[in-house]
């Protein structure tokens, strides 16, 4: 894996967001669940008659995917698969993580998305103990309205691997081969040599001596291609596997959590669909998903390019891949536009009124503040997160989440102008018995317009910035381009979101600048005193 | 018309517990110059302020010809008064034209009448035309402050509050536009209340000095009553400092 700058400063930006590994990786602090009533039956729908409410062939769905490589993979798949089947399909891609989907589908924003046995376990529905069979799961979550339906095949879990070459010269195959071979040089991930599931239960589970070294999981496989080091931890299903000719080592002692990958969906998804998705269990295997990773990851083909091959070599049926560019930069971008103007325009429709008011009612000023603050405080991702409840994903809770934090800048700027305007000017303006409204627009807000006009820059360049983020509750924009761009670690498409983004920022610079110009008398903006 | 334009009658107004004007009683006589004479701290502004509504009394009354002060029409009440304090307090978003005519403007007053009278306060206090489209940060002090007086006189309001106006300027821009003080008491009758601590100034400007000391009158009279028979040291005293600006 090739390490560029432009990744790495995407993850920074997208840290909290980002979470690479396993598919249940960073989901410690989900929300505990209402206790899934015990009801249904696994697989009555396998033989099942369809219902007697069949609807319409040109229904929608509603398909999303978490924001990594595999998870865009498989939505593509299914979309694919439904869309031969006559229906129409929303996507909603690069959702950000577990919670997120998990919400989506509960609220009805999604209808169906590929999820992890083990990840539904642990993570959704807190069970403890090794993950149930997908049929126990299906019977967990039926008392909330939602379906697990039978596997795609592969089990993409935690895997020590070694190069082929190397394996076949020492004979090994299964992880309980190592003991017997001090000489090779360990190497893991810090995050896997400190999780429970992965180096401290396996080293007792098979006896295994030693101490591994460290290594970052970016640089590991390049590590053991080039014979640094000979055995890593990785994830089953990774398309470098195949790539650098790497085996996977059998757990032939059931160490690691099975994640078997299954198609979860609401209940009232309708049953034609629900065939459709039943009819491609089985179909992936953990070699096929590793080709499919590969093809993407490697070599650089789309997602739709993949999921079409494998419809067809699949006999699934012929899909078109129109090298439709879905997401258009300038689409993107008009709906980067759309969601920083609306935030925009009503963090000023409240943050302007609200700041007078505050002005002029003392007492609340300081609290309004300070609650306004507080929500700045709250990360961009968690209060995206927070929307999901009551607004489930798209377009409303990211406007609505901007909005917020589009309120602070505006609303102390306004504020802070107003209160220290000269307090002689301000016993003039009343002295000369201007009405309290005429003060405000003859003298207050003339003067305090610099400022004011300030926060609402500040309030517009944070907005481009963080709605970069709303791709991850499928607002679109911006974001988009670049949370796929992660996943399919492509710089290029990196840049489509990154790029307009930053254009973005400067326009609106600039806009403001000009706005200043046009709105402003020259002396009255600060450290300036022409001629 | 009453003889008295202003009168407290009984007024006390304090901040915090401490007594800044204490009982104070007075009369004003209608179409006259009254200086109110005292040193920093003395209460003189908070006098002033209210009378135009900007302080209001803990008890007493503020009488203007002859009616309680209407603390509910205060707008109304205060465009007829004139208030001009140190340092001019010019908008400064605003050109001289737009600062002067304000609230003739707001009054609906006609383009006209607007310009007529604006021109004839540039000619009484010496004012350049020219000086119309400059905002007040371009001006000098001895301009700014005439144009602060323009724009107290703008409504030719039958009082006018200064609060010391003329605080601040050189002693050759003070002297005329002292000159240009007087003359006003030629275009119409008009009750003036000064505020200053320059016992000079009081004594050229106004027929009747009230001097307050720690929120309470101490004398009254004319300059030369006054002078004659200083009640007190303080009084003396700020005979003395006359000419010398404080801060």
């Amino acid at each position: 894996m090739k390490i560029n700058p432009c990744r790495i400063l995407a993850l920074f930006i997208l840290y909290p967001l980002y979470a690479p590994g396993l598919p249940g990786d960073g989901l410690k602090s989900v929300p505990a669940l209402p206790a899934p009533a015990p009801s249904g039956l696994y697989g009555g729908g396998l033989e099942s008659v369809p219902a007697l409410t069949e609807p319409a062939p040109s229904a929608r769905i509603t398909v999303g995917s978490k924001n990594f490589n595999e998870g865009y993979l498989l939505a593509e798949v299914i979309s694919r698969s439904l869309e031969l089947e006559g229906f129409s399909v929303d996507r909603k891609f690069g959702l950000g993580g577990t919670l997120v989907c998990y919400e989506a589908l509960v609220n009805g924003a999604i209808d169906v998305y590929v999820e992890y046995t083990g990840t539904l376990a642990q993570a959704i529905l807190k069970l403890e103990g090794p993950a149930p069979d997908p049929g126990q799961l299906d019977a967990e979550v039926s008392g909330l309205g939602l379906q697990v339906l039978p596997p795609l095949g592969f089990n993409n879990t935690y895997a020590l691997v070694m190069r082929k070459d190397l394996a076949g010269q020492k004979g090994i195959t299964r992880i309980s081969d190592l003991p017997g071979h001090p000489e090779l040089a360990l190497a893991f991930s810090l995050e896997f040599l400190n999780r429970e599931d992965g180096w401290p239960g396996l080293a007792r589970t098979y006896n295994l001596p030693g101490k591994p070294t460290g290594i970052e999981h970016g640089l590991a496989y390049q590590a053991v291609a080039e014979g640094s080091v000979d055995v890593i931890d990785a994830y089953s299903t990774d398309g470098e596997l195949s790539r650098y000719a790497l085996t996977v080592l059998d757990d032939d002692r059931g160490f690691f959590p099975q994640y078997h990958a299954i198609p979860f969906a609401r209940s009232d998804l309708p049953d034609r669909a629900r065939e459709v998705l039943i009819g491609l269990s089985g179909r992936i295997g953990d070699n096929r998903m590793q080709e499919m990773n590969r093809k993407t990851t490697v070599d650089g083909m789309s997602f739709a390019q993949v999921a079409d091959g494998f419809l067809h070599e699949e006999g699934l049926g012929d899909t078109r891949t129109e090298d439709r560019i879905v997401h258009t930069i300038l689409g993107n971008t008009v709906t980067h536009l759309k969601l920083t103007a609306i935030a925009l325009a009503l963090g000023c429709l409240v943050g302007l009124p609200l700041g007078i008011l505050v002005f002029r009612v003392r007492p609340v000023a300081n609290t309004t503040v300070y609650v306004a603050g507080l929500l700045q405080t709250i990360p961009s991702i968690a209060l995206l997160a927070l929307m999901i409840p009551l607004f489930g994903i798209g377009v409303l809770p990211a406007i609505v989440a901007l909005f917020l934090y589009s309120l602070l800048p505006i609303l102390r700027n306004t504020v802070t102008a107003l209160v220290t305007i000269d307090p002689v000017l301000k016993r003039v303006a009343e002295a000369m018995g201007l009405t309290r409204w005429e003060q405000l627009r003859h003298v207050l807000l003339p003067m305090a317009l610099p400022n004011v006009l300030a926060g609402i820059r500040t309030a517009a360049v944070i907005s481009i910035g963080t709605a970069t983020l709303a791709a991850f509750i499928g607002a679109g924009g911006l974001g988009e381009p670049i949370v796929t761009g992660l996943a399919l670690n492509d710089t290029g498409l990196i840049l489509q979101g990154a790029i307009p983004a930053a254009c973005l920022a400067i326009l609106v610079e600039l806009l403001f600048e000009l706005l200043e110009r046009l709105t402003i008398k020259p002396h009255m903006l600060q450290g300036q005193l022409p001629k | 018309m009453p003889d008295h334009s202003i009168e407290f009658d009984r007024v006390t107004k304090s901040y915090g517990g401490n007594a800044v004007i204490h009982d104070v009683s007075l009369a004003l006589t209608a179409n006259t110059t009254t200086a109110i004479v005292g040193e920093s701290g003395s209460g003189k502004s908070t006098l002033l302020q209210l009378v135009n509504g900007l302080v209001l009394p803990d008890s007493g009354n503020v009488r203007i010809q002859g009616r309680n002060l209407d603390y509910g029409q205060l707008p109304r009440v205060r465009r007829t008064m004139g208030y001009s304090v140190q340092g001019a307090g010019l908008f400064p978003h605003l050109t001289v034209r737009e600062n002067v005519t304000l609230v003739a403007r707001l009054e609906g007053w006609p383009a006209g009448k607007i310009r007529d009278r604006y021109r004839g306060l540039l000619a009484l206090f010496g004012l350049d035309e020219e000086l119309s489209g400059r905002f007040p940060y371009s001006l000098s002090g001895g301009q700014a402050q005439r144009v602060g007086l323009c724009r107290a006189m703008m409504l030719d309001p039958p009082l006018l509050l200064l609060d010391e106006p003329f605080s601040g300027l050189d002693p050759i821009t003070r002297a005329s536009i002292y000159r240009e003080m007087l003359q006003l008491e030629h275009t119409g009758d008009r009750s003036v209340l000064l505020v200053t601590h320059d016992m000079d100034e009081a004594a050229r400007l106004a027929g009747h000095l009230v001097i307050l000391k720690q929120g309470r009158v101490v004398q009254q009279g004319s300059p030369q009553q006054i002078r004659a028979n200083p009640a007190d040291h303080y009084v003396r005293r700020l005979f003395l400092d006359g000419n010398k600006d404080e801060n």
